[in-house]
């Protein structure tokens, strides 16, 4: 592979698989701020 | 709380909990917001990340491609998805439901998009039924040294273009069990059906998918794959069409704009982090599609190397990729059988779960308009659903009629509700403050004026872009060479008979207990 592929897949990488990490992280981070119902069944 | 927020929606009671327990319990619901996030996942990650992603990444820039695409997944992909899960959730119905709650006049948008469902599930089924015969083909690659003389003649008995009555039992038996597996899953209902289904398949897809790339990279070539794949072309970032081309391709491959996700999020409990929810689903959606371009191009690497030609000469999509490109690999691969079983069990298991969404946008929009019980609607539905398929899919001019619906009512079907439902909403109704707000409330990531913008002005230019470009397409020259009759009967006159189909039905009065007024609504209030 040339440089410029693999630098363009490892940004690929970190930038949509990063980004599907943080949104995770902020998605549990709002549970743990403690709204109640968020884990309540219907 | 803005001003946009009417005096129901300023607390939530416990008599407003109770009522939406009793909606709940009438309608269906995910269990929880990690079952939501699951099945939404399995929603949008389908046939064409794998097969269409990496096509169109490597013919729009390579590794340049990923700017455009971030750009649109942000701009227009996720914005819109919230805007799909502020009107579920918000009015708590199917598409009608929530579009009727919205304005009265727009439920019509909402029977358009469970027409284009009902549509798309006819055919889906079908590659579906074709994805479980080759990954048992696979074991002992029963194509032969010949994968496109066998998929055209022998396993579809494919004939010149046209319509044909003659049934192909080696599709129709595949077939005839997809729809009872789907049946049985619809019938299970929202939670225990579409809910688990999705919690057990992504995972199950996750891990099929990844031992298929793990050992696509062990395949010699599978670098120069990469390597074509990832190679930045920066002058296609001038080029208008690279960039449509990422619009188009987050716009298909979230399945946002025809119903699905209004559908899901009008399942979901008041009180969930929808916008939260939203990123999650936008970039594991994504994610998928990086793992399968890595795991196709890797594969194709092989290919190229094996046959002694370069990638391009290789590389396919779409229906040419899976069913004659991989059985090719499959045949030169060492344990090449454990690669087919992995690539079309990774099919089917992706597309069952987008099945399922598409066929929910339909039940829920009966159920909700005739009142009627799961098991009513599920029947209701899936008889003629699959009768249509079988009569149209398990013959042998399936193939022409599949290419020929798919590509119209993706483009004339889709993407023209999606447009004029934003318009709609946006402008007609101007009512994305208010679903601004109703997301804000419970939402992590909070919905701007940004917001409002982007979905009011950019997404429907953008998208309007892309239907005109692809309206000059097949109005220059016919659809892939099919007969004008053909072109007319499955494709202009499907596509528009989906739209009157919805204002038609629009017409129908509602039951005498469903309430078109959301606020009254989840207080038991009927007004009509």
């Amino acid at each position: 592979m040339t440089t410029s592929a693999i630098i363009m897949m490892l940004i690929a990488i970190l930038v949509v698989w990063g980004g599907l990490a943080v949104a995770i992280v902020l998605l549990a981070r709002s549970d743990a701020a403690g709204d109640p119902s968020i884990h309540r069944d219907l | 709380m803005s001003a946009h927020e009417t005096s129901s929606e300023r607390s939530w009671e416990p008599a407003e909990d109770h009522a939406d327990a009793e909606q709940a319990a009438k309608r269906g619901s995910f269990s929880s917001r990690r079952v939501f996030i699951f099945a939404a996942i399995g929603s949008a990650v389908g046939l064409g990340n794998i097969w269409r992603f990496p096509y169109v990444a490597y013919d729009n820039g390579g590794g340049s491609f990923i700017i455009p695409y971030l750009v649109a997944l942000l701009t227009a992909g996720v914005p819109f998805l919230w805007f799909d899960y502020a009107l579920g959730h918000k009015f708590r119905g199917s598409a009608p439901l929530s579009f009727a709650r919205l304005k009265r006049g727009a439920e019509g948008l909402g029977w358009w998009q469970a027409g284009i469902c009902f549509a798309i599930a006819v055919y889906y089924a079908a590659v579906l039924a074709w994805a479980t015969s080759y990954a048992w083909f696979s074991i002992n690659r029963a194509w032969g040294d010949d994968p496109n003389a066998y998929f055209l003649g022998t396993y579809l008995e494919i004939g010149d273009p046209g319509v044909s009555m003659n049934v192909v039992p080696q599709v129709l038996l595949p077939l005839v069990a997809v729809w009872v597996v789907v049946g049985l899953i619809m019938l299970l209902g929202v939670q225990k059906g579409v809910g688990m289904t999705a919690v057990i398949f992504i995972p199950l897809l996750v891990v099929a998918f990844l031992a298929l790339v793990v050992r696509s990279l062990m395949l010699p070539g599978a670098m120069e794959g990469l390597n074509a794949l990832f190679t930045p072309d920066w002058g296609a970032l001038l080029n208008p069409g690279v960039w449509a081309a990422a619009y188009g391709q987050i716009f298909f491959s979230l399945s946002i704009g025809f119903g699905i996700m209004i559908t899901y999020a009008s399942y979901v409990g008041r009180k969930t982090d929808m916008t939260g929810s939203g990123a999650v689903v936008g970039f594991a959606n994504s994610s998928f599609e990086i793992l399968a371009g890595i795991g196709v191009f890797a594969a194709l690497g092989f290919m190229a190397q094996a046959a002694g030609v370069q990638i391009d000469e290789v590389v396919a999509a779409g229906v040419g990729l899976a069913f004659v490109a991989f059985p090719a690999i499959i045949n030169e691969a060492p344990a090449g059988a454990v690669l087919g079983v992995l690539f079309f069990l990774s099919l089917v298991v992706a597309g069952v779960t987008s099945l399922v969404s598409v066929i929910e946008v339909v039940i829920s929009a009966v159920r909700d308009k005739f009142d009627m019980s799961r098991r009513a609607a599920t029947t209701a539905v899936l008889v003629p659903m699959m009768v249509m398929s079988l009569l149209f899919f398990s013959t042998a001019s399936g193939l022409y009629v599949l290419d020929i619906v798919d590509h119209f009512v993706n483009r004339f079907g889709i993407l023209l509700v999606a447009v004029v439902s934003l318009v709609v909403v946006a402008w007609g109704a101007r009512a994305l403050p208010r679903l601004a707000d109703h997301m804000n409330r419970t939402g992590n990531i909070k919905l701007g004026q940004a917001w409002v913008v982007l979905l009011s002005i950019i997404v429907p230019i953008v998208l309007s872009l892309v239907l005109l470009q692809e309206l000059w397409a097949v109005i220059k020259e016919p659809y892939e060479g099919y007969p004008q009759w053909m072109l007319i009967v499955f494709g202009w006159a499907m596509a528009v008979s989906l739209a009157v189909f919805g204002f038609i039905a629009a017409r129908v009065k509602w039951r005498e207990g469903t309430s078109l007024d959301v606020d009254a609504g989840h207080r038991g209030e009927e007004v009509r």
